[in-house]
């Protein structure tokens, strides 16, 4: 089934694609619905952030265990069945069986199948690797889009509503309720963040603060090979 | 993906098909079973939040019954309406049931509790799509905002009354989401009416219930 000269998985290069280089929303834009949907507050970032990396690493799996039988015509029609199928499962079950967790996350289920970065990831990954690999990317890429979630909702909570973490314990439990903060007391609110706009004004800066650090580090790694050369020389 | 390593009948019409109906049945077959493993935990929790919700609805002190066992059915606009009554001995000290308001994203589900004088015991919102962070202020583990009911009545405030301020009401609206809790008020307002339209079938029936059953 799989390809013998494979090469040997570069499980740090996997990691650094999905957090940094290859990021889901900085690196690939994808997933941006509902990324701006649930990003007012950072808590609900979270929620949904830990959800998707859930479903991404069952789909990473399934889809590369049956990577062998899937033919390329009919591979997208069956990678979003799959896709479907497992977010119901997982909604089903923690409704049944983590029924406190569900209330809280319930609501961020369904919109991981509007996740186009799952079915991407399917298509660009998962169908050409071993099941391990498949997974780790799987993980990866959600913890990146994790962070990114977290990131924009704590510029959007704190700019938006003066908070940070709000509602936090009902995501993590009583006992990471210091997570919850107040950071400007009596804050009227700016409505802007809080809506769809102001999550596009936020994503924006993100994107080009991203920019920069890579260029920043971009200049330092050249100028520290130029300064090598002559040494080495 | 290089069609050269895969055998010549995958690049078949009937092999792809085949594929395709197998995994929706596959998929289809999961869900059924999904479902069936879960449902009678979905059910239980449901009941489990049901109760839990009743009680914020109903003080406690009120009653002395089953909330849960002790209902009544009334024909509502979109199929029966399921009451719950709280009763001290036979008298009926309230009632509970839901009502529904047209929301930004869906349905609105309010449980509104009645005292048997008419007037709200307390409301909370079972369940709604609206949109986190700004419409979900009607969830009363967010926001006091749903509070603002309790004790209210048919002309207390007045008819006009019964709006978000932005209307002319009573009630606020939060920023950037005005129609969210003008469909909260509006789902307790028509809550209120049904109640009137039913008063006397559900605040005396208890004891007729019991007479013509001895």
């Amino acid at each position: 089934m799989s390809n013998p000269e494979q090469p040997a998985v570069d499980w740090s290069r996997i990691a650094r694609d999905g957090v940094w280089d290859n990021n889901v929303v900085m690196a690939q834009s994808l997933a941006l619905c509902p990324l701006l949907a649930v990003t007012g507050t950072a808590t609900n970032g979270l929620g949904l952030g830990l959800a998707t990396a859930f479903v991404m690493v069952l789909s990473g799996l399934l889809v590369s265990v049956l990577r062998g039988i899937i033919t390329p015509q009919v591979r997208i029609p069956v990678f979003v069945l799959i896709i479907a199928v497992l977010v119901t499962l997982v909604d089903l079950a923690m409704n049944a069986w983590m029924h406190d967790l569900h209330k809280v996350l319930g609501l961020f289920i369904p919109l991981i199948v509007t996740n186009c970065a799952i079915l991407g990831r399917a298509e660009s990954f998962a169908s050409r690797q071993a099941p391990l690999p498949a997974m780790f990317d799987g993980l990866m890429m959600g913890v990146g889009f994790t962070l990114v979630l977290v990131a924009l909702g704590a510029v959007r909570e704190v700019i938006g509503s003066g908070t940070l973490f709000a509602n936090a314990s009902m995501l993590l439990g009583e006992s990471l309720r210091w997570l919850e903060l107040t950071l400007i007391p009596d804050y009227r609110g700016f409505l802007l963040m809080i809506l769809p706009p102001g999550g596009f004004i936020a994503m924006g800066f993100l994107l080009a603060g991203k920019r920069v650090l890579d260029r920043r580090l971009a200049a330092r790694k050249q100028a520290r090979a130029a300064a090598a050369v002559p040494a080495g020389a | 993906m290089s069609t050269v390593a895969n055998p010549t009948y995958r690049s078949r019409v009937g092999y792809q098909a085949g594929l395709l109906g197998g995994f929706a049945m596959v998929a289809a077959a999961l869900l059924v079973m999904g479902d069936i493993a879960t449902r009678d935990a979905i059910a239980e929790r449901r009941a489990e939040d049901l109760l839990a919700s009743l009680s914020q609805v109903i003080p406690a002190a009120s009653h002395d019954n089953d909330l849960l066992a002790d209902t009544l059915t009334l024909p509502g606009d979109d199929g029966d309406i399921t009451v719950y009554r709280a009763l001290r001995g036979l008298a009926v000290s309230g009632v509970a049931f839901e009502t529904v308001g047209q929301g930004y994203a869906g349905p609105i589900r309010v449980l509104l509790g009645v005292g048997a004088d008419g007037r709200v015991l307390g409301a909370r919102v079972l369940a709604h799509t609206e949109t986190p962070g700004l419409g979900d202020k009607i969830e009363a583990a967010r926001d006091d905002w749903i509070l603002a009911f309790d004790g209210k009545a048919l002309g207390d405030p007045p008819e006009s009354g019964w709006a978000v301020k932005k209307d002319g009401g009573d009630f606020d609206q939060f920023s950037g989401a005005t129609i969210t809790p003008r469909a909260v008020v509006g789902a307790v307002k028509a809550g209120l009416d049904l109640f009137a339209r039913h008063r006397d079938a559900l605040t005396a029936s208890a004891v007729q219930q019991v007479a013509s059953g001895e």
